[in-house]
């Protein structure tokens, strides 16, 4: 669902990027680099995944920039052949809104990581999800810092066994969506990076957001963290635990067998055959509230884990507005250089 | 009554004909408590200074604290005016009239006035309990410790509530107008015109008219109280300065470095994108830029120093003017970010308006000590081009340089200002806007590379800058980031060789950069001692080698705008004399640079007290080193 479609006003996330007829291929976006993620990271599905998406979008290639911080998962830009900007560790959304307010034209993409956007970078990243800056930020959380080798990240379990947690790790873990829904995210998703086509379901709606779109994406981590998502990817287990949401449908899952009803102000998971049809819990995107308890019926141990779009709603944007204030300033007054220079007390010596 | 005696009339109306003294300059200093409105009166009396045509530098001087505790010592607030009939180079080393609104003010500022200098006292604020608090055993103005200077006791709120009591205003309100009273009676005393500060009132308190009356009241109570008292013998005249023809304003530093980057956007025919975070002293560049978005100015107010600088880097990729404004601790924490455009070799500004350090140090002082920061405070090999304003107005000029060197040669640029000039003020010759310099730049457009690739890092032969192919720009689709490139395509390279190749052309790229040389001012020729400044220093140094000169004592003086790279003649020009003097508000990181690069066993003067030189002391200073060259 796109926020037009829930009856908000507002322009696509789109609008204003040039647009091609000439048809894409995935192999348009594939740079000249050799991709040197470990073996069977989980990076390489979703660059085939973001790859294969975005053609179906239309837009003229050099239109679209991947700005990334640093991790492993920030070694995308180099794989994309667009625009791209490997940056600092927790920054890229912070250069990325620089970016974003001075060219309209453009469809710019954040990559980062668990480590990246939630511990170095989390200042920026909640105050880009609360300015609601037009930006794609997807962010792959392996539960691991990869990169330097195995520590523990801020959404590694309590008690976990690493390299610098030998003892068990102390810290009390982010729930991502949880955190981005707290600072007021218009757009909210979360994928499995094995699930190519909800990934690309997210992908595609969070592209057509006019605004922050936060996308988490579960991804392994075959070397330092490997088969911390695999009950996910079981697919019996995965019937039991996925809760697929989508817009304007009754939440239901296993097969129907499970539904998510009230419960106080949070949520439970019920059996469908226990409860009355009209107690079972309708999702609704632009429900903040609805939102969050769908993000706590998830934790750590991945029991219930709500995947889709969680919130999808429309607010308007910090670099449509920064925009719009400079546009409304010169319209309302021409630029004269000389005349600002001059101001109002001047004296003339002859 | 005030309209028809403004403009520094001739005085045959005035108090029965006191008598009329021609000064060629004076230094006035206003001190009152933080809430007592010292800095709008000194900004005031200096606009009608100005519009009289005298020459002038100031010195706000004020603490941290908003409003620290009333009456204390701590929360003492002052401004400085220099005024003179002549181009003045300092807003003077001691005050010939000390203003002093309250017993703080008094003790915090008395050692400054010269014996015989002018003291004018608020005497309603000399309660016991405001003495004590302050440390007075004894009202000072009843004892003898003050017979050395001229003493005036003006019960200015008693007087100022006097002349608002018809106005219906509160006692406590009238009262606060007392400022507008001092600055009323000073008016009048140096034969201010008059219309300015009424016009000034009114619009300030467009939406309070009854308290815009009250000050205008209390401005002409001022006035008048000096008309009609027979305790001011004595007016004085200062006449207007004999400048260079042109049309001149009044301006700060921090508003000239704002003002310099509108033009260098419109000469550049770019966008300005301000990403910053606010910090004492650099703000007011921020709230300047931000009433000017007419300009195609965006100004983003970031959540910290780093997502401000980021946001800068971010819109300078994207083809627009990134700028950051803030002090030395900002600094620290944008280092990261200004090495990554090092690397990524973007335009970029990174403006410094310096305070004293370390850490938080004094944010309302000033001090030059974070040019090392600048150089190299950052991680590797990290050549970042450095230049400094010298006065106030001067930073319209930096700021333009600065952007003619990040768009040239497509670096971050540091420019140093300081928090004496960024808050000083002083006349400026407005230029001519088809006069200043073009800024125009050409983005890529086409492929550079073989095989019709695009190669990001190939470069300019002469000025080694990079392309600046923008986002949106067909075929030219690339990806830079902070890890080494290889040197022309720019893919990520870890091969030796090309790093130390690599590290090299950063280095010779920032090494090339065109600075026009320095000059040395030496007006007999016959100098052996050099001295050697940068910075907000100009003023002092300058005063100071012309007293010396006055004394017979040739000194010559140079002064660097570019701190890197040197401007080219910098190795002769010290190589010239037998002594080199650097004074530095810092422990000696200029001569620590000229020592390393030039070999010169430069004397450091420095000091650190959160406070400009004084002409006075660095006279000295100079005079001691040029007789032991003589003798």
């Amino acid at each position: 669902m796109t926020a037009t479609d829930l009856g908000l006003p507002g322009l696509g996330g789109l609008a204003g990027v040039p647009v091609t007829d000439e048809p894409q291929k995935a192999k348009d976006y594939k740079s000249d680099q050799e991709v040197r993620w470990c073996p069977g990271c989980g990076d390489y599905v979703v660059l085939n995944a973001v790859q294969s998406f975005l053609p179906t979008l239309g837009l003229k290639r050099e239109n679209i920039v991947f700005i990334s911080g640093i991790g492993c998962s920030s070694r995308f830009p180099y794989y994309m052949n667009t625009y791209g900007m490997h940056s600092i560790h927790g920054r890229a959304p912070a250069i990325a809104t620089g970016l974003a307010v001075a060219r309209p034209d453009l469809s710019v993409w954040v990559v980062t990581g668990d480590g990246d956007a939630l511990s170095i970078g989390g200042n920026h990243l909640i105050h880009t999800l609360r300015r609601n800056v037009n930006l794609k930020i997807l962010l792959f959380n392996n539960r691991i810092y990869g990169l330097t080798k195995g520590q523990y990240s801020p959404t590694s379990e309590e008690g976990k066994i690493t390299k610098s947690t030998p003892l068990g790790s102390l810290d009390h873990p982010f729930n991502p969506v949880s955190l981005a829904l707290g600072a007021e995210a218009s757009f909210v998703g979360r994928a499995v990076d094995s699930d190519r086509a909800g990934l690309t379901e997210v992908l595609r709606q969070a592209a057509e957001h006019r605004g922050s779109a936060l996308v988490e994406i579960y991804q392994n981590c075959p070397i330092f963290n490997d088969g911390a998502f695999d009950v996910l990817k079981d697919a019996d287990e995965a019937a039991q635990r996925i809760i697929n949401v989508v817009h304007g449908q009754p939440i239901t899952f296993g097969g129907g067998e499970h539904a998510v009803v009230r419960d106080g102000f949070g949520l439970a998971v019920a059996r469908t055959a226990d409860v009355a049809p009209e107690d079972i819990v309708v999702h609704d995107a632009a429900d903040l509230n609805l939102a969050f308890a769908l993000s706590r019926l998830s934790t750590q141990d991945l029991r219930h884990t709500v995947t889709g779009v969680f919130r999808n709603t429309a607010r308007t944007t910090y670099d449509d507005a920064a925009r719009a204030q400079v546009d409304a300033a010169k319209e309302a007054k021409a630029p004269d250089l000389a005349a600002l220079l001059r101001g109002k007390d001047t004296w003339t010596v002859a | 009554m005030t309209t028809d005696v403004g403009n520094g009339a001739a005085p045959g109306g005035r108090n029965g004909g006191s008598e009329v003294r021609k000064l060629d300059r004076v230094v006035i200093r206003f001190a009152g408590d933080s809430g007592d409105g010292m800095q709008l009166t000194g900004d005031r009396f200096t606009s009608e200074a100005a519009a009289f045509g005298n020459d002038l530098a100031t010195l706000p001087n004020f603490p941290a604290e908003i409003r620290a505790p009333q009456g204390t010592l701590p929360g003492v607030s002052s401004f400085q005016l220099h005024f003179a009939d002549y181009d003045i180079l300092t807003p003077g080393d001691r005050p010939d009239v000390l203003v002093a609104m309250n017993p703080a003010a008094l003790k915090a500022n008395i050692g400054d006035l010269p014996k015989g200098g002018m003291l004018i006292v608020n005497t309603d604020e000399f309660t016991k309990r405001n003495l004590v608090k302050v440390g007075y055993d004894a009202n000072p103005l009843d004892d003898a410790s003050l017979e050395a200077y001229q003493v005036h006791k003006v019960a200015m709120a008693t007087l100022t509530i006097g002349a608002l009591e018809n106005t219906g205003l509160g006692k406590k309100d009238a009262e606060r107008a007392k400022n507008m009273f001092a600055l009323g009676l000073l008016s009048w005393m140096y034969h201010r015109p008059t219309e300015g500060t009424e016009r000034f009132l009114r619009e300030k308190f467009a939406k309070k008219p009854d308290i815009a009356e009250a000050n205008v009241l209390a401005f002409r109570a001022g006035w008048n109280y000096g008309e009609t008292t027979e305790s001011f013998a004595v007016t004085y005249e200062v006449a207007p300065a004999k400048l260079n023809l042109g049309t001149y304003r009044q301006i700060t530093g921090n508003t000239a470095l704002a003002y310099g980057i509108v033009a260098a956007g419109q000469r550049a025919g770019l966008p300005v994108v301000l990403g910053t975070y606010p910090i004492t002293p650099a703000s007011d560049i921020l709230h300047e830029l931000s009433k000017h978005k007419n300009f195609g100015i965006t100004t983003l107010q970031a959540e910290d120093e780093i997502a401000g600088i980021g946001a800068a880097l971010g819109a300078s990729y994207g083809g627009a003017l990134g700028v950051t404004s803030t002090s030395g601790p900002g600094i620290a924490l944008k280092s990261e970010t200004i090495g990554l455009a090092v690397m990524t070799e973007l335009p970029l500004v990174v403006i410094d308006v310096q305070r004293g350090g370390p850490s938080t140090g004094l944010p309302t002082k000033t001090e030059q000590a974070d040019l090392l920061q600048a150089m190299f405070g950052r991680n590797g090999e990290s050549p970042v081009p450095v230049i400094a304003p010298q006065s106030p107005a001067d930073c319209f000029d930096a700021a333009l340089d600065a952007v003619r060197i990040a768009v040239k040669y497509r670096t971050p640029v540091l420019l140093l200002s300081d928090g004496a000039i960024a808050n000083g003020s002083e006349p400026w010759l407005i230029p001519d806007v088809a006069e200043l310099p073009d800024l125009s730049v050409e983005f890529a457009t086409e492929p550079n590379g073989p095989d019709g690739a695009f190669w990001p890092y190939l470069r300019d032969p002469e000025t080694l800058a990079r392309p600046w192919a923008v986002p949106g720009t067909a075929g030219l689709q690339h990806r830079i980031g902070g890890l080494e490139k290889a040197d022309g395509s720019g893919n990520i390279s870890y091969d030796p060789a090309n790093h130390d190749h690599m590290v090299r052309l950063r280095q010779r790229k920032v090494d090339g950069i065109e600075v026009p040389d320095v000059e040395v001012d030496d007006p007999s020729g016959a100098a052996k001692v050099l001295v050697v400044g940068w910075g907000s220093s100009y003023g002092p140094i300058g005063a100071a080698a012309r007293r010396v000169r006055k004394l017979g004592l040739p000194v010559a003086h140079a002064h660097l705008r570019h701190l890197n790279p040197f401007p080219k003649n910098l190795g002769e020009v010290l190589s010239r004399y037998e002594r080199v003097v650097v004074p530095e508000m810092n422990l000696g990181q200029l001569a620590l640079l000229l020592r390393a690069k030039y070999l010169v066993d430069a004397i450091s003067y420095t000091k650190v007290q959160g406070l400009p030189f004084k002409a006075e002391e660095l006279q000295d200073v100079l005079a001691e080193v040029i007789k032991g060259v003589s003798a």
